[in-house]
């Protein structure tokens, strides 16, 4: 028994593997050889569905409009995290505890109830249709995750190490930059990677917030499922390439998947 | 960590507050306003008090969908934690594959939902999908878009597919935390198999446990993409979840008062919930 | 309580070893008296743990076996070996209280109730724990729950020996003795086989009858505390043991005498048999040196130092010197009365050491 546990591990990566398998079978066929027969492997292999996608704007515009918004989320949740972290994990201050509570509320917030007041909100501010309004509604949720993550990995590192560094004539800006920074770089690159990943997946809002120049790749790929009556190949190649992103990163944190995932706080 | 009393804090956290506030609080004022209040078009209102929380709190669609929710979260929570903590006490704790199982594991975390959603859709299709097909050609009589039962099911393996990596890996944290002398000295002590898992794995895991209930609870409460891709929340209403029927309200019909109202009284649902969950499970822990 | 016997016992972390680099613990040979304390000292890194998890059977040994009172054991578990293993910090269950926590390794053999009550109330009683053993474990301070985690070693009435792998890591420095004292105490009482694992030489001397001195890999002295201070085997427990430790100077030998830097040191006894080409170095601690006026010495004259530093500890003195460029250590009386840059010091020949290749040379009377 005790021999056969890798098969645990093994069988539910194969569970996992499937649809992504399926998906990319699909994106190798043409539409018409999706809707017409079942086979496990392209009968006729064509490459013509990624091909629209990078030569067609609407497409591969819709890549680069997540990416540009999911980065600068990513950019403005952990840059403002971090000096509101370093604030809870070394200070008590009036309300301390009780920010850090409504700061995770916000967490626990269904998107759903947002969709309307943001909409009208942002249209308020000028903001429709731009990477800002997708990167600053995302914020609600990141910012308390981020802040949450870095204390966690900050409260690892001791006080007397800023205490020396004050003595050592640096000031709180330099010592922050020069000393805190590099001890926690595996904190950040964690919290970057948990506002990536939330930033990248989200839609409900991302689609809300946004009509043609900021449109995100996952908006354009269901308005091609309902409008243009279902062109699976090219839906099937699309939804391919947004798993790369994300598979990239993951590749880049592979290290600290484990320790990362528990958030600094195990 | 003694931390020094300093309301010059303050000012590290404006930044944060008013990021979050900006988004938070006026958003959220709207929403209260909005349900407490009557209009007849032309931006004209008319303050209504508890009204539409009373009609919303009475209506039977909104105990429909607050029933299946209840059910869905439910099922899922069952599933996905002891399968995630199942899988990983499977893991091997060092080595090459350690690295290679958690990379393939957390794919599916960062698909984007509605591509899960799509992707899913299609799998599941009877005729050309992978599922679909094999399903039926098993001798299940299996159309998710057209029998209720079905798409619970398609709805439901999507849902394991998507997320129980996040308890496989919150899982496979707090159980490498345990150094190896706790299973050394078990094994001094002749600890059965299920003795070390009781004794030593699940009280170690309890942080990790707690944040993967947590999260799980509240991300499934409060779904919508991928559901909504998959079946639209079909057929008929049989999957239509709680986010899939506000937005339905709200932006579909714009019928804002009964919107609102129902947005606050899910707002505070989860919240309750959550924090009943939290205090449940903290309940022997000495600090947060 | 068993005699212990490591018999040519080496281990590797490789599978495949290439030379003696590769090993942990090269070839050894050693036996553990019954009912004896035994301290296993060493830097990090010298094998001592991998030592320690041999006898306990948490680690299989690449060679050689482990034999329990005639019984060859290096197949067997640990849980078949009856042994008791304390860790580096406090390992015990979470979640159960202290007299659950003695009671588990009772439970898991399946034995009767009212012994186990029995067994633990003892046992409670002689590490001092009786009065919190309804308490939960995990809120007790880390000296109790070490001497928990004793306790469920010696709940065992079949214990064949109680491991210590540096028990006293976690424990505030100021405690420190009071565990390492009642640790002495029970062995005192009750003469367990107890084999302690550390890298701090006055927890090891003040533990043990015999201590080993581990270094890379090998055993390189066994004895007393005495031996070891008096008459080191090896450089490295010369230097190792002391504070300061023994000043360890290169020379070369004539007849009776050694050569530093060209001052002329009398031994108190020949070395006609040293072997060819080896590194000779000369080792002599502290404590045995001592300052002279000039005019005095057994021939006159006491061998010229320059005095580089001299630090006061208040019953003693510790005074840094350099002989024809040779820094040595010397530990004088706190009345001597060191002034000015040069002074003169006088060996003590029964103290004087030869060590070629870092091993002690006996010498001939």
């Amino acid at each position: 028994m005790k021999r056969l546990i890798w098969l645990v591990p093994t069988v539910y990566i194969f569970f996992l593997m499937l649809p992504i398998y399926w998906l990319l079978n699909m994106s190798f066929k043409t539409t018409n050889e999706i809707l017409g027969s079942f086979t496990l492997w392209p009968e006729k292999f064509t490459v013509e569905n990624y091909i629209t996608i990078f030569t067609d704007p609407t497409w591969y515009n819709g890549y680069i409009n997540s990416l540009a918004y999911v980065t600068l989320n990513t950019v403005i949740s952990v840059s403002v995290a971090l000096p509101a972290a370093y604030a809870f994990s070394r200070h008590r201050f009036l309300g301390d505890k009780h920010l850090f509570f409504w700061l995770l509320t916000n967490r626990m917030a269904p998107p759903a109830v947002f969709a309307l007041p943001f909409f009208q909100l942002y249209s308020a501010m000028n903001l429709f249709d731009t990477y800002f309004a997708v990167a600053l509604a995302h914020a609600l949720f990141n910012v308390p995750l981020a802040v949450w993550i870095l204390e966690g990995f900050m409260s690892g590192v001791p006080r007397e190490i800023d205490e020396t560094a004050y003595i050592d004539g640096y000031s709180l800006p330099r010592f922050f930059v020069k000393i805190f920074m590099p001890m926690i770089a595996s904190g950040i690159g964690v919290t970057a990677f948990f506002c990536f990943m939330f930033s990248w997946v989200e839609l409900l809002l991302a689609k809300t917030l946004t009509s043609v120049a900021a449109k995100p790749i996952a908006a354009i790929m269901t308005r091609t499922s309902s409008t243009s009556g279902y062109e699976l190949g090219l839906l099937a190649a699309a939804g391919a390439l947004t798993i790369i992103p994300g598979a990239v990163v993951i590749y880049f944190v592979r290290n600290y998947i484990a320790k990362g995932f528990a958030l600094g706080r195990v | 960590m003694n931390k020094t009393w300093n309301n010059k804090a303050w000012f590290m956290v404006l930044p944060v507050l008013a990021l979050v506030a900006l988004n938070a609080v006026i958003p959220l004022m709207t929403v209260v306003n909005y349900s407490v209040q009557e209009t007849f078009g032309n931006n004209v209102f008319f303050f209504e008090g508890v009204k539409w929380y009373d009609e919303v709190l009475h209506s039977e669609r909104f105990h429909a969908s607050l029933f299946r929710q209840l059910v869905f979260t439910g099922i899922i929570l069952a599933i996905e934690i002891p399968l995630g903590v199942a899988i990983a006490l499977a893991m091997p704790r060092k080595g090459p594959w350690v690295s290679v199982c958690l990379v393939l594991m957390a794919l599916p975390l960062l698909i984007p939902w509605n591509v899960v959603g799509a992707i899913w859709n299609i799998f599941a299709l009877p005729e050309i999908g992978l599922l679909g097909h094999s399903l039926n050609a098993l001798g299940f009589d299996y159309n998710y878009t057209r029998q209720p039962f079905a798409a619970w099911f398609t709805l439901i393996l999507m849902d394991v597919w998507h997320w129980t990596s996040l308890v496989v890996l919150l899982a496979y944290a707090g159980l490498s935390s345990i150094a190896d002398a706790y299973y050394q000295a078990a094994k001094i002590d002749s600890a059965s198999r299920w003795a070390v898992f009781r004794y030593i794995q699940l009280p170690k895991m309890k942080r990790v446990l707690t944040i993967a209930v947590l999260l799980r609870f509240m991300d499934s409460f409060m779904i919508y993409t991928e559901p909504f891709v998959l079946t639209g929340g079909g057929p008929g209403n049989s999957t239509t979840l709680l986010s899939i029927d506000l937005v339905k309200i709200a932006l579909g019909q714009f019928d804002l008062g009964p919107a609102a109202a129902m947005s606050m009284i899910y707002f505070l649902i989860v919240l309750l919930l959550s924090w009943v969950f939290y205090t449940l499970m903290m309940r022997d822990e000495d600090q947060i | 309580m068993a005699r212990i016997e490591l018999q040519n016992i080496a281990h590797s972390y490789f599978a495949n070893p290439a030379g003696p680099e590769d090993f942990a613990v090269k070839e050894l040979d050693l036996t553990w008296d019954d009912g004896g304390a035994y301290a296993l000292l060493g830097p990090s890194g010298c094998g001592k743990t991998t030592l320690l998890n041999i006898i306990s059977g948490l680690l299989t040994p690449s060679r050689g076996q482990v034999v329990f009172d005639g019984r060859d054991v290096t197949q067997e578990k640990p849980e078949q070996r009856n042994i008791a293993q304390v860790f580096q910090f406090p390992v015990i269950y979470d979640t159960m209280t202290v007299r659950q926590n003695l009671a588990f390794p009772l439970k898991n053999r399946g034995v009767p109730h009212n012994e186990i009550a029995a067994r633990v109330t003892e046992i409670a009683r002689m590490i001092e724990l009786e009065s919190v053993l309804d308490h939960k474990a995990r809120n007790l301070n880390a000296e109790q729950k070490q001497k928990i985690s004793l306790g469920r070693g010696l709940v065992r009435s079949d214990v064949n020996a109680i491991l210590f792998d540096e028990p006293l890591t976690v424990i505030d420095p100021h405690l420190k003795w009071q565990l390492r004292s009642q640790l002495k105490k029970l062995h005192r009482d009750f003469a367990f086989t107890m084999v302690y694992v550390t890298h701090d030489q006055t927890e090891a001397l003040t533990f043990a009858d015999k201590v080993v001195v581990m270094y890379e890999g090998e055993i390189v002295q066994i004895g007393t505390p005495e031996d070891l201070f008096e008459r080191p085997s090896h450089t490295f427990v010369g230097y190792f043991i002391g504070s300061p430790g023994m000043n360890v100077a290169p020379v070369t030998i004539e007849g009776r005498r050694a050569i530093l830097g060209g001052h002329a040191i009398e031994l108190a006894r020949g070395y006609p048999d040293l072997p060819v080409g080896a590194r000779l170095e000369l080792g002599v601690r502290p404590e045995f040196i001592r300052f002279v006026d000039t005019g005095e010495g057994a021939n006159g004259e006491g061998l010229p130092v320059t005095v580089k530093r001299v630090d006061d500890i208040g019953r003693f003195k510790i005074a840094k010197v350099e002989l024809a460029g040779v820094p040595l250590s010397i530990v004088a009386e706190e009345d001597t009365v060191i002034d000015g840059d040069e002074a003169h010091i006088v060996f003590d020949p029964d103290h004087v050491h030869i060590y070629a290749d870092s091993h002690l040379v006996e010498g001939a009377r």
